[in-house]
């Protein structure tokens, strides 16, 4: 693997960095953070100086303390979202795969009929149902999300399931599960991760957005989205801190999309693109 | 009757299923509500007199079932129902809105399409040149870009630093016309960079495709001038992709614009739906995602039709 990453472009290399600069933002936040998530250290909108690198925000919480946490909560919940999806769309298409017939078509023209209303439309549609909590956030878009993959999961498992080997395992009399975790899997691994990639990020700014709408994670959390929404006012003031945690959202995405791009290069192998 | 004209038969009356089925969603999520919505709007300390009464009043009481066909036959005949918020009709509100958005969307699309095409076009005739490789960078860039990010980005330069353009596009129905395109100019500037890298890479890919097929290389071969490939040759067959492109994109655009009308408080139907999903006012929330949808599932129809109609192997299917 570190092998293979040693010839991939300049832009993948660069993204792997950034993504590995996030995680370690992420993960060690608390040690990181010159203050506390939720404290409020100053009063609202100061500027940008030694005590305070980016300023703070509307009530006087810090800009950097903030963004810093933020990673953490944004990264963490668009990353259990698309987790979710996963689990749930790649079951459900492995299935429809492997058992064909009347579930194929009926779970395929439910997820027809799902796709068919835009997402955010439908999102927002939920949220007014259920409220905007972390829980119903989360299940919502994972559900909506869930749908793309089980496209994704079924067209790649497709070709799988006609194998040989996938009708040596059935005639052996292996379990459901059994062809799904050792038979299909392994061999629609690597598509499957080019599109977690893809899906992430859409997610991503998925629920950027719909903070920023203040209708995804909710206050006093840190949240990039809802960060550009609470300071926007300071654009008009000609005062780039509203761009920072848009910034932060951008640089993310960038860098898994430069390593996505990469890994999709790979397995298309070399096409006629490339002459 | 013809085959074609039995073809887009046959997908309209398949969108018209889809926005049945659609719409049968979109009354029915009330229902997955554990408990009531009522319950959920008023709170935890009402009483049951005010949970019946609020019950009554959105017409909660009666069965579902012909609660849904009344909403259904009220879109046909022009009434949506009532604002829980402000107990004002919502049709005589939500035309405006629409208008407002479809012209948003408009200049966007006469903005993006062609620039999309164009560029396009070029980078893939010139593929893997350093023109290619930067167009694929930055359209890559900008596609990772989240819409609020590019709206402040140009309110920060068109509007504050240059003050060029205004930063709120608050338009009304008696503006004249050049006044409502001169505020509407950066929220359809936005969209267009938004949806720009999105059809441009999806243009340069479906010509792409285009041009490795043998018939080209044949072309190519018998010494045809590069000029008269494209235009002879390979365009003909171009027409349907790049119209499925712009469908598509469109369709993407009706979306988009949510998220872009808040930053500009544009006063269009997204902003509308944002509002009211705060309010919690679930009439005006179905009333919009009815219209988006049926708007977003006309596009997609047609972008499946032209490129029926475009392919004459589609056109004939064995």
């Amino acid at each position: 693997m570190l092998k293979l990453l040693w010839t991939a472009p300049l832009s993948a290399k660069v993204g792997v960095l950034a993504i590995l600069a996030y995680a370690f933002v992420a993960l060690f936040a608390p040690l990181l953070a010159p203050y506390g998530e939720t404290a409020i250290v100053g009063s609202s909108y100061e500027l940008w100086s030694d005590k305070f690198v980016f300023g703070t925000d509307n009530i006087g919480r810090d800009m950097l303390t903030r963004l810093i946490y933020g990673a953490r909560n944004t990264i963490g919940i668009a990353f259990l979202t698309v987790a979710i999806a996963f689990f749930v769309g790649g079951t459900l298409g492995m299935l429809a795969a492997i058992l064909g017939g009347a579930y194929d078509m009926l779970i395929g023209r439910l997820v027809d009929i799902l796709m068919a209303i835009p997402s955010l439309v439908f999102a927002l549609l939920l949220l007014t149902v259920f409220g905007t909590s972390i829980p119903s956030l989360v299940l919502i878009i994972a559900l909506l999300d869930s749908t793309r993959v089980f496209r994704i999961a079924r067209s790649a498992a497709m070709n799988v399931v006609v194998m040989e080997f996938v009708e040596a395992a059935r005639l052996r009399g292996e379990g459901m599960g059994w062809i799904i975790r050792k038979e299909v899997l392994p061999n629609i691994t690597a598509p499957l991760l080019a599109e977690f990639g893809l899906r992430f990020c859409f997610v991503f700014l998925f629920i950027a957005a719909l903070s920023f709408l203040g209708l995804g994670i909710q206050p006093p959390l840190a949240d990039w989205g809802s960060m550009v929404r609470e300071t926007a006012t300071l654009i008009n003031y000609n005062d780039i801190t509203p761009l920072l945690p848009a910034i932060a959202i951008a640089g993310l995405t960038v860098a898994v999309n430069f390593v996505v791009d990469w890994m999709l290069h790979l397995s298309s192998g070399l096409r006629s693109d490339s002459h | 009757m013809s085959s074609l004209a039995r073809i887009i038969l046959q997908r309209l009356g398949l969108g018209l299923l889809t926005l049945f089925a659609v719409s049968l969603i979109i009354a029915f999520v009330v229902e997955l509500l554990p408990g009531d919505i009522t319950q959920a709007m008023l709170g935890q300390s009402a009483t049951p007199e005010t949970v019946a009464a609020f019950r009554k009043e959105i017409g909660l009481d009666r069965p579902a079932h012909i609660r849904y066909f009344e909403w259904l036959g009220g879109i046909f005949t022009g009434d949506l129902g009532q604002s829980l918020a402000s107990k004002r009709d919502i049709s005589e509100f939500v035309g405006t809105r629409l208008s407002n958005t479809l012209f948003l969307g408009g200049l966007a699309a006469a903005f993006a399409v062609p620039l999309a095409l164009l560029l396009g076009l070029l980078a893939a005739l010139y593929r893997n040149s350093i023109f290619d490789r930067i167009v694929n960078l930055t359209t890559l860039t900008s596609i990772s870009f989240p819409e609020f990010f590019v709206a402040y980005i140009l309110i920060l330069f068109l509007s504050v630093k240059a003050g060029i353009f205004p930063g709120i596009s608050n338009v009304s129905t008696n503006l004249a016309f050049g006044d409502q395109l001169f505020r509407t100019i950066l929220p359809a500037l936005t969209l267009t960079l938004v949806v720009l890298a999105h059809m441009l890479r999806m243009t340069r890919a479906a010509i792409i495709n285009l041009l490795s097929s043998p018939y080209i290389e044949m072309a190519h071969l018998k010494g045809t001038r590069a000029f008269r490939v494209i235009v002879y040759h390979a365009l003909p067959n171009a027409w349907g992709p790049i119209v499925n492109v712009i469908a598509l994109n469109l369709a993407y655009l009706v979306v988009g614009v949510v998220v872009v009308e808040v930053v500009f408080v544009y006063p269009g139907l997204g902003q509308l739906l944002v509002d009211s999903v705060a309010k919690r006012d679930l009439p005006v929330v179905q009333a919009c995602a009815i219209i988006f949808a049926a708007v977003y599932i006309l596009l997609n129809l047609l972008a499946d039709i032209v490129s029926i109609v475009s392919n004459p192997r589609l056109l004939h299917p064995r």
